[in-house]
């Protein structure tokens, strides 16, 4: 391969890393807003609050090391946050949604503004709001066995993440496709009160939907904290996100990870092909511009769901 | 069965009794203002009335699908098999037996017609194999949604997604259906399909219905006994034999009048005197 294609690849990648993150923190949004209409702002602050707690349960010098004066293995760090994401989930079904069930979206996507703040302000508190590197034995440094053979500088952490995301979206498609409580997902996004009508909670259901995206939050903050440290600018890729569903269609899962890989390349090669005449910083707004490009040709984004209408 | 008169008694051991309900929205429109009614077990029974006179708020407070409408029972009891259920979940009454079918079908359009059905089974515990054989026995009684199987129900006719919704009831394994005007929108031959299901699933399977319906005639027809509701009161019931027969049934919801047919406007101004002079 030539230098020149081997760099457009390098880019090229880096980008679809970029993006895997993006499509991460879009998916939650997809998925809290297909189930209950909610378009969370929170989203970001809940990969960061994840990430925060995971942390503190395995890191030296976390809270639990402070406190007890030990940590918790990986493996179970891993496990006691995923418990904390369901609490969390369950919490914001109890002092927040349940009030809100049949006010206007705009009211719910204020509330969600509100509990980002709260969110950030407590994890704050509790964990405090310096960089946080954090280390769970994902494996760091470039990719030995692709520069040796192909010449191609890859990290290793983003080929763990690309793959750990993939797993990741099998599992969530494997959920919703086959299992009962999947299936009642779909339902529940499809017509809230025919859902009620056979029988299925929409209080649990939101429960179980906010702690499934709450998990997704946590994968996403364990990637972005393994690569740049836990810190607030985790909570600000949620911003980026809403690019993403605009371009992949709010109601999609698929559509959510190719938005998001599209945006993830689409800024990178953006950044470093044109960067040099524009003065750089693309990266900053190509996105947005990107967003509203299709919000003027294709509204419903590219894989929005189709509005089925008979006669 | 002979007689489905409400009998008199202390309601212990009946099977569905509404008792004088009254139901307000959004905490001020008061909608039904005293609704009595009786469902026997394994009856048919029809709740009459024009678009407006309250039938879906009845069927709404039974199920209790009323507090996602912002709506609520203010007055009155609802009581089914001895136990007062006004204040509970809707989850709760369909694990209980009590499952309604919505006015306008309300399929679940993005699923498939056999996921919608798997959705209906949703409280079951009792395992994959009684759910798989209830499929079954829908798909006996719906031959086409078994052909449909795989279909998006959005993609499916008006139809085939009542039957859906027929059929997506009763993978709950219901004792009673409320049953949201079957009729609505689709073609004389397609209703008469729909309500010769009705019948056979009572009389085969044992289920209870309670159906609400603008379609007097067919509903008369497949009914065993009739409540005619307007402006949120009951303002006659008896059996559907009686009430076929009846005049003033035979005039204003069966469109047969001794003379010429009157205008709806006629009609209106004729009942609201009469109902003065009541
Ligand atoms: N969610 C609601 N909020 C306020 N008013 C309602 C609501 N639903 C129904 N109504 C009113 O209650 C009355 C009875 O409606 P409904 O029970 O739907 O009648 P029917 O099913 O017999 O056509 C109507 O006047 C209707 O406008
Ligand atoms: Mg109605």
């Amino acid at each position: 391969m030539s230098g020149e294609a081997l760099f457009f690849l390098e880019v090229v990648i880096s980008g679809l890393m970029a993006g895997v993150m993006y499509a991460l923190v879009a998916l939650g949004f997809v998925l809290i807003f297909k189930a209950s209409g909610v378009l969370n702002f929170a989203q970001g602050v809940l990969a960061l609050f994840a990430a925060l707690a995971l942390y503190d349960f395995i890191a030296p010098g976390g809270w639990v090391d402070d406190l007890f004066g030990f940590t918790f293995p990986i493996w179970a760090g891993i496990i006691l946050t995923v418990g904390v994401m369901i609490i969390v989930a369950w919490l914001i079904e109890r002092l927040v949604l349940q009030h809100l069930v049949q006010q206007e979206p705009i009211i719910l996507f204020m509330s969600t503004i509100g509990l980002a703040y709260i969110l950030e302000g407590v994890g704050d508190m509790l964990f405090g709001s310096d960089v946080k590197p954090l280390d769970i034995g994902i494996p760091q440094g470039a990719s030995d066995w692709l520069l040796d053979n192909y010449g191609l500088y890859v990290e290793k952490l983003e080929v763990f993440a690309a793959l750990t995301a993939a797993i990741l979206v099998i599992v969530l498609a494997v959920f919703f496709q086959k299992t009962r409580i999947g299936r009642a997902l779909r339902a529940v996004a499809d017509d809230h009160q025919a859902a009620l009508s056979v029988g299925v909670s929409l209080r649990t259901i939101w429960v179980i939907v906010w702690s499934v995206a709450g998990m997704v939050a946590l994968v996403a903050g364990i990637m972005w904290g393994s690569k740049s440290g836990i810190q607030f600018s985790l909570s600000l890729i949620a911003l980026k996100a809403l690019p993403v569903l605009i371009l992949g269609g709010f109601t999609s899962v698929p559509g959510a990870i190719i938005g998001g890989l599209i945006i993830g390349v689409g800024e990178k090669v953006a950044e470093v092909y044109l960067g040099p005449y524009v003065g750089g910083a693309i990266e900053n707004w190509f996105a947005y511009v990107l967003a509203l490009v299709f919000l003027f040709f294709r509204p419903q984004g590219l894989f929005g769901e189709r509005i089925i209408e008979r006669v | 069965m002979s007689d489905q008169a409400p009998s008199s008694g202390n309601g212990e051991d009946k099977f569905l009794v509404v008792s004088n309900i009254e139901v307000i929205y959004d905490h001020v429109i008061l909608v039904l203002k005293g609704v009595s009614l009786e469902v026997p077990e394994g009856g048919v029974v029809a709740l009459l009335g024009a678009n407006g006179a309250g039938k879906t708020t009845t069927l709404k407070a039974i199920s209790n699908l009323l507090r996602a409408e912002r709506g609520e029972v203010t007055k009155g009891s609802i009581r089914f098999k001895g136990e007062s259920i006004a204040k509970r979940s809707p989850n709760d009454l369909v694990q209980r037996g009590i499952v309604q079918v919505m006015e306008g079908r309300h399929c679940f359009e993005h699923l498939t017609v056999e996921d919608n059905l798997l959705t209906g089974a949703y409280t079951r515990k009792d395992g994959r194999e009684a759910i798989q054989s209830d499929l079954d026995l829908v798909y006996s009684y719906f031959t086409r949604l078994k052909e449909r199987r795989k279909s998006q129900a959005g993609y499916t006719s008006g139809g085939e997604q009542q039957m859906l919704s027929v059929g997506r009831a009763l993978m709950a394994r219901p004792s009673v259906i409320l049953l949201d005007e079957p009729s609505m929108g689709l073609a004389p031959q397609l209703v008469e399909e729909i309500f010769e299901i009705v019948k056979r699933l009572n009389e085969n399977e044992g289920v209870t219905f309670l159906l609400a319906e603008q379609n007097t005639n067919v509903a008369l027809r497949y009914a065993k006994y009739g409540y005619i509701l307007e402006t949120g009161r009951v303002v006659m019931d008896g059996d559907a034999k009686t009430l076929s027969e009846n005049e003033d049934v035979k005039e204003f919801y069966l469109g047969i009048s001794g003379e010429r047919r009157k205008s709806f406007r006629e009609i209106k101004h004729y009942r609201r005197r009469k109902r003065w002079l009541a």
